[in-house]
């Protein structure tokens, strides 16, 4: 009954279920974080627009991104992955999401940023439906913790509109 | 010689019965590790509802022996969720993060680009040949919970065969030699 294997595997167990616990609890408490994060995007530029061989639209954007997302760490937050998704609707396709730019935000030192950068992705429609077309800009984050329940939001900018004519 | 005969008969009664509890305890360790996967199946709606990253392309956010909690609800899928899709002809399923996505007016049908956060490009050269985008079908489910390191022993297991044959031997002893 009190031999070394039964005291050897109670405490493991115990431990294991302390360890289980903590890592509910730390989850549980990003729950009680109201986060309020601010993000401003500018188009400065289209670098050129044009319809590719096969048919697709594609353009080239030159963006700043500015955003503060301090309030989204809290103690059991490893990262925040944070892009930046331009949205829109066609004849075709009721939602298109192209994702131009993304981040990965290891700190709460680094996560007040402005950044001036074209698109990372390429901006491709289905078709070519990009002329004239008015789109949101989105910018979603994902909240990665060190254990438990992952967090994603977003702020939707609105009001984006790409030229009548290719350049 | 019947004083002998009746230890021997009380010890042969013992032995089977403390056989039966121990194949009955055994019993009910595996079948209740079936019922919560089975029940873990039927909660999150996905065929593997617990997946175990394998490789780095999603670092810094999960490494390599992390465990992910799958969920897959008839949701939409949209730009940013962590997938775990099968692409035809390859086993492993894979864990990646949606970039792209196209989903048609008429239909619903979505066409999804992948990309792992710690790649340099989009997932296309992993897909099957030709394919450019990932359909519905493919998508076994979405990351919804994280668990860092766990994953280790499954991996450590798989790599080292000898190790997984030890533990269970071990364990098949250990659950025999016990007396309570």
């Amino acid at each position: 009954m009190h031999s070394f294997g039964y005291r050897a595997n109670a405490l493991l167990t115990f431990a294991i279920t302390i360890l289980a616990l903590m890592c509910g609890i730390a989850s549980f408490s990003d729950n009680f974080n109201s986060p309020s994060p601010t993000a401003q995007v500018q188009v400065l530029n289209i670098n050129w627009f044009q319809k590719k061989p096969d048919g697709d639209d594609e353009v080239s954007l030159t963006l700043n991104v500015s955003a503060n997302l301090e309030s989204l760490f809290t103690w059991n937050t490893k990262q925040v992955f944070v892009f930046l998704a331009a949205e829109y609707e066609t004849p075709k396709n009721s939602m298109n999401q192209v994702s131009l730019w993304d981040g990965i935000i290891s700190s709460k030192e680094h996560s007040k940023f402005r950044i001036h950068t074209t698109n990372k992705y390429r901006f491709v429609d289905q078709g070519s439906n990009l002329r004239g077309k008015d789109f949101n800009l989105t910018l979603h984050w994902h909240v990665m913790p060190k254990t438990g329940k992952m967090f994603v939001d977003n702020i939707v900018m609105s009001g984006f509109r790409l030229p009548k004519a290719y350049r | 010689m019947g004083w002998i005969g009746e230890q021997i008969d009380s010890i042969k009664s013992l032995n089977v019965r403390q056989v039966l509890t121990q194949a009955i305890s055994l019993g009910l360790i595996v079948t209740s590790a079936l019922i919560i996967w089975k029940g873990l199946m039927c909660i999150t709606g996905s065929e593997s509802p617990v997946v175990v990253v394998l490789s780095g392309s999603m670092e810094p956010g999960f490494q390599r022996g992390d465990i992910l909690f799958l969920h897959m609800s008839n949701a939409p899928i949209r730009a940013g969720e962590i997938v775990v899709f099968n692409v035809d002809g390859r086993e492993i399923p894979i864990v990646h993060r949606v970039i792209k996505v196209h989903e048609r007016q008429d239909t619903g049908e979505v066409d999804v680009l992948t990309k792992g956060d710690n790649n340099f490009g989009d997932d296309r050269l992993l897909y099957a040949q030709g394919q450019m985008w990932l359909q519905r079908r493919h998508i076994m489910g979405r990351a919804v919970g994280f668990l860092p390191y766990v994953g280790w022993v499954t991996i450590i297991m798989t790599e080292k065969p000898i190790i997984k044959y030890i533990l269970i031997g071990a364990l098949g002893l250990l659950v025999i030699t016990s007396k309570e």
